[in-house]
């Protein structure tokens, strides 16, 4: 099944598709299927991608124009991320600024905001993390500690941020204090933009388990930045923090999802050589990969097609993560049992081929952005309306 | 192709639900799951007369009102809900499929308009007692030609409404191939019905024996097997639709349980133990949901590659969803969900049954194997 886009949108993906075939050559076609939300693989290949991408003005299909985008509509968004996934184009390497800061600050910056810090992300000069977590505030992130505190017309920033993704690549980091020190909870929290070209901020990359740099610890000593940086209200962060982990939740499936696609097309080729097609257990295991990428692909249509009929997307939106990634980590374990001893190979410097890295990647996909545990308790709370937890 | 319901969609499931609230609740289900026949014919003319749910998507040339299957799955999903009994799903996603898919103008226009007002309870008759839904399965023979007439011998069993179905087309083996053959139940010949007392009273299934028993070719003789693998394939992204509406409606009873009921002075739903239970039963539930609206909206597309696999992907999931689903119910409810008196059983049953009406899941896993070439 695939979105029919009708006849004007039609056009555009036309030109998408040319496009890709046009530019998606030499090492970036090299680098095709490379990377994923938390694989730091290629960054320099990928980052070079996205400048093509910027040239070409691909990015930010649906922002304003007067911020560099191209002012297209939601279904040109989608189309052109479908057109993406299907190219195998490598990952992106800004996401991060470009599917969730950006759109945070669409929503909820200032106009100086938006005019200084919109641009340069299409334009691929400056990079962006992503300060929420710390050691104490993981799933409970409203126990952030990191405490800005006024001084003139600037906020000084001290305390510790941890697992930022693409962290050590950041030129700006937008982060989640406490500006209020008498506060609890989600009272008193602010959003702040943070450069880290100063003394103050301190980023040590920390290893993952793929034996990648490519989240980091950061570390803040005074850090300043200006009393203009503050993201919707000063004491509101948590409102603005909240706004951007919904658009995470989103955004990330669809074109995760046709990769997952071709991974499980991948396996049943791998199973056909090995002739493990013919082992019972097996084959129904592959059958069942195959349901599982399947009923992911409809599940996100059906979430699309409900966004752009201006509808208010069902439950299968809220469910869609904790499904895809067990269901993943599923296909993971059994295309590593097909790749038999072979799988267990690794290249020098603990190089991984893709199934590897995406095997051990998939570990994080029931972590981050609210992990399994949590997405079950916000669709237990939020939408089957069952009580809350008490909580302190 | 819409990937979306409709204003108009919407009021359609509206309408259906309400109708089912007042004419299948509780209280329905269980009169006509203790009664041996199982069909109430005041319920089957409302059904017909106010919503014309036997001919929705009948095309209006055969006098039905022509939607397509995306409605009809609609209606089937809030069957599955309200655990409809009676013989709507034999008769309408069996009987009037195989009529439509048959090569048979003259067979629809005879056969099609009494299904469609609701006049004629029909049935399909295609296990025998292998229990299995392939063509290799299929034993029971005909006889004759078309001037002297045909005969059918042998014997269909599990059917679904065969006991009170007056239309009942028989799937049957000649010299040249499977062929499918229409019998007047009423006035019959050498046709003997003995229902079966079911696991799930839900849903009635019977046994049919046929000596010598007049029947009537539906299209050419030796060529029905693709018409019928279409059917079984139409049926199956029916009966997925149905369990997804049963699975939502077992998960709606473990919420409202799980609000109310108090242990360690709290609501039991406030303890993730019960909430993790009932978010992985929603993911589950709306995982069916994407097999089974695939399925139907395939069948709408007419896609004859897509429908292959969509239909054997829905009947594997979304069977095996509805279990677990009906299953953990029961869980969450404790002891009171273990009781006679409790609905929580009704659907576990119905789940199960359903699981085995059209083939098991992991036949279905092995359709779909096979026609993906894995
Ligand atoms: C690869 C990767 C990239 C990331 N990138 C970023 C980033 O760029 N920026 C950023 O700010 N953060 C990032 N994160 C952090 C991520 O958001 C957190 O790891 C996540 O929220 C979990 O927090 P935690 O690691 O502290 O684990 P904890 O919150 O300590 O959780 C540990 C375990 O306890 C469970 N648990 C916790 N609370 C509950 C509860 N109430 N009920 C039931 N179970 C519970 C969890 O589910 C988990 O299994 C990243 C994480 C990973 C793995």
């Amino acid at each position: 099944m695939e979105l029919d886009f009708g006849p004007a949108v039609r056009d555009f993906r036309d030109e998408v598709r040319d496009w890709l075939a046009a530019h998606l050559v030499g090492e970036f076609a090299e680098h095709r299927g490379v990377g994923g939300p938390t694989d730091g693989a290629a960054w320099e290949v990928r980052l070079a991608w996205d400048r093509e991408l910027s040239a070409g003005n691909w990015l930010g299909v649906g922002w304003p124009r007067e911020f560099g985008g191209r002012g297209l509509g939601l279904v040109e968004e989608i189309a052109f991320e479908y057109e993406y996934a299907r190219a195998n184009a490598p990952y992106r390497a800004t996401v991060n600024a470009l599917d969730l800061l950006g759109p945070m600050l669409l929503k909820m910056g200032s106009e100086e905001q938006k005019k200084r810090f919109l641009p340069p992300i299409l334009a691929i000069e400056e990079l962006w993390g992503q300060g929420f977590s710390e050691p104490g505030a993981g799933s409970d992130l409203a126990s952030v500690r990191t405490r800005a505190e006024r001084e003139g017309d600037e906020w000084v920033v001290n305390g510790q941020k941890v697992w930022t993704s693409f962290g050590i690549h950041a030129d700006w980091l937008y982060v989640l204090t406490r500006t209020d020190p008498d506060s609890v909870r989600h009272q008193g929290l602010t959003l702040l933009l943070l450069p880290t070209d100063q003394p103050g901020v301190e980023i040590r990359p920390i290893r993952n388990l793929a034996g990648q740099d490519e989240f980091a610890e950061v570390f803040l000593s005074d850090a300043r930045t200006g009393a203009d940086m503050v993201v919707g209200e000063a004491g509101q962060g948590w409102r603005t923090a909240m706004a951007t982990l919904g658009i995470e939740r989103g955004t990330t499936l669809l074109p995760q999802q046709l990769t997952f696609e071709r991974e499980a097309e991948a396996l049943i080729d791998l199973a056909r050589d090995r002739g493990a097609l013919d082992d019972p257990m097996l084959r129904r295991r592959i059958v069942d990969a195959w349901i599982s990428v399947r009923i992911m692909r409809t599940t996100n249509l059906r979430t699309i097609a409900e966004l752009t009929a201006g509808r208010a997307p069902g439950a299968q939106a809220t469910t869609a993560k904790l499904y895809a990634s067990t269901r993943h980590q599923q296909l993971g374990h059994l295309a590593m049992e097909l790749a038999g001893p072979a799988g267990q190979i690794v290249g020098e410097d603990y190089g991984l081929d893709m199934r590897q890295r995406s095997f051990l990647l998939a570990l994080a996909e029931t972590i981050y952005g609210g992990s399994s545990e949590i997405q079950r308790n916000i669709i237990g709370e939020q939408v089957l309306g069952l009580p809350k937890e008490p909580r302190p | 192709m819409d990937l979306t319901f409709s204003q108009e969609q919407d009021e359609l499931r509206k309408v259906v639900r309400s109708f089912l609230a007042k004419y299948s609740d509780e209280q329905a289900v269980r009169r006509l799951a203790a009664d041996p026949e199982g069909h109430d014919v005041f319920i089957w003319r409302r059904m017909s007369g106010e919503l014309g749910l036997q001919g929705l998507a009948v095309p209006e040339e055969y006098g039905g009102s022509g939607f397509g299957y995306v409605e009809l799955g609609i209606v089937f999903e809030e069957a599955g809900r309200a655990l409809l009994c009676g013989p709507y799903f034999a008769t309408v996603a069996l009987a009037a499929e195989a009529l439509l898919r048959c090569d048979d103008e003259s067979a629809r226009h005879d056969l099609l308009p009494g299904i469609a007002s609701g006049e004629t309870v029909a049935t399909l008759a295609l296990t025998e007692d292998g229990g299995r839904w392939d063509e290799p399965g299929i034993r029971l023979t005909a006889s004759g030609d078309t001037t002297t007439g045909w005969r059918l011998t042998g014997t269909k069993t599990y059917v679904p409404d065969g006991h009170l179905a007056d239309l009942l087309l028989v799937a049957a083996r000649t010299p040249v191939g499977i062929s499918l053959f229409a019998v007047d139940a009423a006035d019959a010949r050498g046709l003997t019905r003995i229902p079966l007392p079911t696991l799930d009273q839900t849903r009635k299934q019977a046994r049919l024996e046929f000596t010598d028993t007049p029947a009537r070719l539906l299209g050419t003789e030796g060529t029905a097997w693709p018409a019928l693998e279409r059917t079984l394939a139409t049926a199956s992204v029916l009966l997925a639709a149905e369990q997804v509406g049963g699975a939502a409606a077992a998960l709606d009873a473990a919420v409202d349980y799980a609000r109310i009921r108090v242990q360690y002075g709290r609501p039991i739903g406030s303890f993730q133990g019960i909430k993790h239970k009932c978010a992985d039963m929603l993911t589950e539930i709306e995982s069916a949901r994407s097999a089974a609206y695939g399925g139907l909206w395939a069948l709408d597309a007419g896609d004859d590659m897509e429908i292959a696999a969509a239909a054997p992907l829905a009947q594997a999931f979304c069977s095996e969803a509805f279990t677990r689903v009906a299953g953990d119910n029961i869980q969450v409810h404790g002891g009171i969900g273990f009781t006679w008196e409790h609905p929580a059983h009704l659907y576990f049953k119905r789940a199960k049954s359903s699981e085995a009406l059209l083939g098991s899941p992991s036949y279905h896993r092995e359709l779909l194997a096979a026609r993906l070439g894995i």
